[in-house]
């Protein structure tokens, strides 16, 4: 895979993208959030033939929906990068304490130092889930914080008693 | 009728005109400012319908109409596009300013203006315009195509350039000697390179600084900050212009998408009110004599910007058909024409205001044709090919 940046200015980045295929993909992020997915055309290889404008919202299913199922792979890859950073998956069990209720009631950052950066949620994943985002049974919190941090997240997510 | 309700009448009726020109100038997929400035052209002196009791209130919109233009012209490009596109294309740059200013300075000089009069000429035909260009490469679809970094980046560097060719025009302007205007350009570039490290290194303190989650806020320190360093550079003699538009590069990227979002209304509004201000100051029945004039000298500069597209696009190895469209798509000549006129003519050169605005009409509206057409032929001929 080749893939190529170059700085538009005033408008924001072109990638470049040469799949295996030998096909070549175009994709123009606009500063404000916009973007532009574009073919080029066989006899003129400069030129984009077709070219597909997605406002913001629609960057962002887009993003969501070829992003999610690398996301958990991503922290993984991230944890190990960088040192003492560790990331965990956590179960919420049908008779957690937290089945049911919003993330924020957890108070996973203020009692355990660690951040919950998606929820995963059968083939869904919520990315960068905010404090009123409710908690369902079967979903698994993805989590990233120091070893002993974890450690007490996971034991706050158990059922009590 | 008392003065205020003619006023407000001129005004209101101004407007509403200014909006049925842009959705006309939409339709047919051409800029406003040339519809603009014809509309302007006959509510002046000498015009059809001459406005009166709003001249004094346009005139002093159009100054903060030209600050808030070369604000806006800051914020749209920060230092690090700017340092990039130096170096990538700085030989670009180079043969844009080569190529497309001297035909100005000659023919200037040979219709008799003062060399003041050729200089701000020479710099009416170097600078291509921005917003036409950019509106043109997103309306085309050509955001992603091969040649359009090398478009962007000449654009940049005649941003760049104006600069320092500003405090250099209007030293001239001004009387001063060439001691003056060397002085001029130093005390501009030394500023500018101090403008562009503090936006690299502090930048962010001073976006931390003016940045307001309250939109309104923010409004009123961007302009207060951007009318205050404007009068400043004015009153040391570089231009308010310069001012403003160093004030939109100092500030960072960061705050910049904002502020850019904040302030384009007010200078939409207020921009347009510059180009009727200098419609208004030219007198229609001087447009005619030198028609010949401005269209030798059209035909000349969109060769000569042709040239420089071409050039530019080569260096990032882009193929024939997309040097011309680089090539084509520059050819239009819009607000940064008229800034430039409008400092000249309000130093007393009136001779070069309907060249100017004759210039302006035609390049503003045949450029966006022209690369309209080299796009529409180049598919045709490719279609044929494809049949046989």
């Amino acid at each position: 895979m080749d893939l190529e940046e170059t700085l538009l200015p005033g408008v924001g980045v072109r990638y470049e993208l040469r799949t295996r295929a030998g096909q070549v993909i175009g994709i123009v992020l606009g500063r404000e959030g916009s973007a532009e997915i574009a073919v080029y055309d066989r006899r003129d290889p400069d030129r984009a033939s077709t070219v597909l404008r997605l406002d913001p919202e629609e960057v962002d299913a887009v993003a969501d929906l070829l992003g999610a199922p690398r996301l958990t792979q991503r922290f993984a890859d991230l944890s190990r990068e960088v040192p003492g950073l560790r990331s965990g998956r956590f179960p919420v069990e049908g008779d957690s304490p937290f089945a049911g209720r919003p993330l924020g009631e957890t108070r996973a950052r203020t009692l355990t130092g660690c951040s919950v950066v998606a929820i995963v949620r059968g083939a869904d994943v919520v990315p960068s889930p905010g404090p009123g985002d409710l908690l369902e049974a079967g979903d698994v919190l993805v989590a990233i914080g120091s070893d002993a941090g974890l450690e007490q997240l996971q034991r706050r997510l158990r059922p009590t008693g | 009728m008392d003065h205020v309700a003619v006023l407000l009448l001129e005004l209101g009726l101004l407007f509403l005109g200014l909006s049925v020109l842009g959705i006309l100038a939409r339709r047919l997929g051409l800029s406003s400012v040339p519809f603009v400035l014809v509309a302007a052209l006959a509510l002046g002196e000498g015009g059809l319908v001459p406005m009166t009791a709003t001249q004094p209130f346009i005139e002093v919109a159009a100054e903060i109409g030209m600050v808030l233009l070369l604000l806006a012209l800051g914020l749209e490009f920060s230092a690090d596009e700017l340092f990039t596109s130096l170096r990538h294309h700085g030989p670009s740059g180079l043969v844009d300013l080569l190529l497309n200013a001297p035909p100005g300075l000659v023919a200037g000089l040979l219709l008799g203006l003062p060399w003041e009069g050729a200089l701000a000429l020479a710099g009416v035909t170097w600078i291509s315009s921005s917003g036409i260009v950019a509106r043109l490469l997103g309306d085309l679809g050509r955001l992603a195509n091969r040649e359009t970094p090398a478009v962007l980046s000449v654009l940049v560097l005649e941003d760049l350039a104006m600069a320092l060719f500003l405090p250099l025009l209007v030293v001239t302007l001004a009387g001063g000697g060439p001691m003056a205007a060397v002085g001029g350009i130093a005390l501009a570039g030394a500023v500018l390179v101090l403008a562009l490290l503090a936006a690299q290194r502090q930048g962010h303190r001073l976006g931390r600084l003016m940045g307001s989650d309250d939109d309104e806020q923010l409004l009123l320190r961007l302009v207060g900050l951007a009318l205050l360093v404007a009068g400043l550079a004015q009153a040391v003699g570089v231009s308010a212009a310069v001012g403003a538009f160093l004030v939109g590069l100092a500030l960072p990227a960061s705050f910049a998408e904002r502020a850019r979002s904040v302030l384009g209304p007010l200078r939409d509004l207020f921009a347009a009110t510059f180009f009727v201000a200098f419609g208004l100051s030219t007198d229609p029945a001087a447009l005619l004599p030198v028609l010949p004039a401005v269209l030798v000298l059209a035909l000349v500069t969109a060769a000569t910007k042709v040239a420089t597209g071409w050039f530019a696009a080569r260096r990032d190895g882009v193929a024939a058909p997309g040097r011309l469209r680089a090539g084509t798509v520059l050819v239009a000549r819009g607000e940064f024409s008229v800034v430039i006129a409008g400092l000249a003519v309000a130093a007393g050169i009136p001779g070069l205001g309907p060249l100017a605005t004759g210039y302006v009409l035609v390049l503003a509206v045949a450029g966006p044709v022209l690369t309209r057409l080299v796009e529409s032929r180049a598919r045709a001929d490719g279609l044929r090919r494809d049949r046989r």
